[in-house]
């Protein structure tokens, strides 16, 4: 493998944004993912190599937290690392010169203001190669359609945090069914079981972001 | 009431239950801003507070959980952060006369420091005027609760003890991760919890929420471990919740948490109560083996 997708899914990893960055305190003076990013594509890497090394570091942390290894706070450092290096790739995404995976489209469901979780999902999917549509809390059913009018092809993800809340989901689940059968949408959040997910009509539960961007890269493969 | 003196004379007291998903069962809607009750529905909050006092609570909490300013932004009620908590502490108070203790509480503001969502200034300003709030509505204590974070515990903490002459509870919400580990969402161990609340300045230090009272046995001999001296204080769910034809179902019966009663306080519980799921049954059922424990 290519030393710098190396170097950079390390930074990833353990969350080394940059070079000022105090955390991890172990690699404290080090280039972070922002230098190496960089300096990576100055001597000749493809932005795709850049991107690769970010999704691997992403794939490492996403399954370590699955495995309560690593919580929020790892997660979230690796997501700053991982935007400071995805940064460089702007121009290249805009131009086409590299290309994301596909589209996730993410809510938390209505009546639910709750985006801890969501957000972490959001953050693994952009790590994992896909370009993340965030519609935010409290999102309508007829929201959600919007966004996948727009959004032809793109993956639906639908986040509650309460049990009184979950039950939302179902509507949302049909009114995107209804008009686009073949969207594969993907339910998560605390209370949310794969019993739930099968009961709704959903096509994918994950327990962890981890899950959910497997869920991804099953449907776009 | 001062709690402290009354935990010297009574060993060990019985808190409240769930509020949220009581104020659900008297048709709060999702989306609506609970802490509005206190002053739209304020018959239907007292009651609430009153079916605890009733069901043989020693001290009971206040419907404030969510009245943090930087958390009522969602509902655009920021600027009535003040009020709205010093109502429900008015609320409560009734409930509870000068017999029975208020615990005002304070719940997390639903954003991450590490994030940069909101900073550590905001933070302190949003918690110090809803702590101040729940002491001139009357509140004995501040109860801190729901705490995932050591950050923001922190400040939630000393923004209540610089600000106020109450005593200060902190109280964390813990996942099980292996057997017999415990951790919060953000990766802290009940005796890290312990030492960080301590730290900050708490009086008492305890666990709520989470899922049913078998793990809370195991979190508090862990904090006790970590905290040999200081009160600890427990609000526990009726197990994780479940869904039954669209409704939602806590598991664990009033005689089922009332049975784990006995070990709870030999792990080092010294006030017991209930979170969500839990109704004036269950306190009734914990309070009757509070009293057999203790007599």
């Amino acid at each position: 493998m290519n030393e710098w997708v190396e170097k950079l899914a390390l930074c990833v990893e353990r969350g080394k944004v940059n070079r000022d960055a105090p955390w991890p305190p172990d690699m404290k003076g080090q280039d972070g993912a922002d230098e190496l990013a960089a300096a990576a594509l100055q001597s000749g890497c493809s932005p795709d190599e850049v991107l690769q090394g970010c999704i691997l570091g992403m794939d490492r942390i996403g399954k370590k937290f699955s495995e309560n290894k690593a919580f929020v706070p790892e997660l979230l450092m690796s997501a700053k690392a991982m935007t400071a290096a995805m940064n460089h790739l702007k121009p290249y995404f805009q131009s086409g010169e590299v290309k994301r995976k596909g589209t996730f489209v993410i809510g938390t469901v209505a009546g639910d203001l709750h985006d801890i979780g969501k957000n972490l999902v959001a953050m693994v999917a952009e790590g994992g190669g896909f370009e993340v549509i965030d519609l935010g809390t409290d999102v309508s059913a007829e929201k959600f359609l919007k966004a996948v009018d727009e959004h032809p092809g793109c993956v639906v993800g639908i986040s509650a945090l309460l049990t009184t809340t979950m039950v939302n989901m179902e509507k949302v689940i049909r009114t995107i069914k209804e008009k686009h059968p073949e969207t594969p949408i993907i339910i998560g959040g605390a209370p949310v079981t794969q019993a739930f997910a099968d009961k709704i009509g959903a096509d994918g539960y994950s327990p962890d972001p981890q899950g959910a961007v497997e869920f991804l890269n099953k449907k776009v493969a | 009431m001062d709690i402290l003196a009354a935990l010297n004379a009574k060993r060990v007291l019985v808190s409240d239950g769930a509020w949220g998903t009581f104020l659900q069962s008297k048709g709060l809607q999702p989306g609506e801003c609970p802490e509005l009750w206190n002053e739209t529905h304020r018959e239907a909050v007292l009651d609430i507070a009153r079916s605890y006092i009733k069901a043989g609570a020693d001290v009971i909490e206040t419907n404030s959980f969510g009245g943090n300013a930087v958390k009522l932004a969602h509902y655009g009620f920021s600027d009535r952060a003040s009020e709205l908590s010093e109502k429900a502490a008015e609320i409560s108070r009734q409930a509870a006369g000068m017999e029975h203790g208020v615990l005002g509480s304070i719940g997390p503001s639903g954003k991450i420091l590490l994030m940069g969502d909101v900073t550590e200034e905001e933070l302190y300003e949003a918690f110090r005027v809803q702590a101040q709030a729940l002491e001139r509505g009357g509140a004995d204590a501040v109860i801190c609760e729901t705490f995932a974070a050591i950050d923001e515990a922190t400040i939630a903490v000393k923004a209540a003890k610089e600000n106020t002459r109450l005593p200060v509870i902190c109280t964390f919400t813990f996942n099980k991760i292996s057997q017999n580990e415990y951790r919060t969402m953000m990766g802290v161990s009940p005796a890290e919890a312990a030492a960080a609340a301590l730290e900050a300045g708490a009086d008492m230090i305890g666990t709520n929420c989470g899922n049913g009272m078998a793990q809370m046995v195991d979190i508090v001999r862990q904090m006790r471990a970590a905290a040999p001296q200081v009160p600890i204080v427990v609000h526990a769910n009726a197990g994780a919740p479940i869904l039954i034809d669209d409704q939602t179902v806590f598991p664990e019966t009033p005689s089922m948490m009332a049975d784990l009663v006995p070990a709870l306080i030999e792990a080092g519980a010294d006030i017991i109560g209930g979170c969500c799921g839990t109704t004036p049954e269950h306190i009734r059922a914990i309070a009757a083996a509070v009293r057999r424990y203790t007599a």
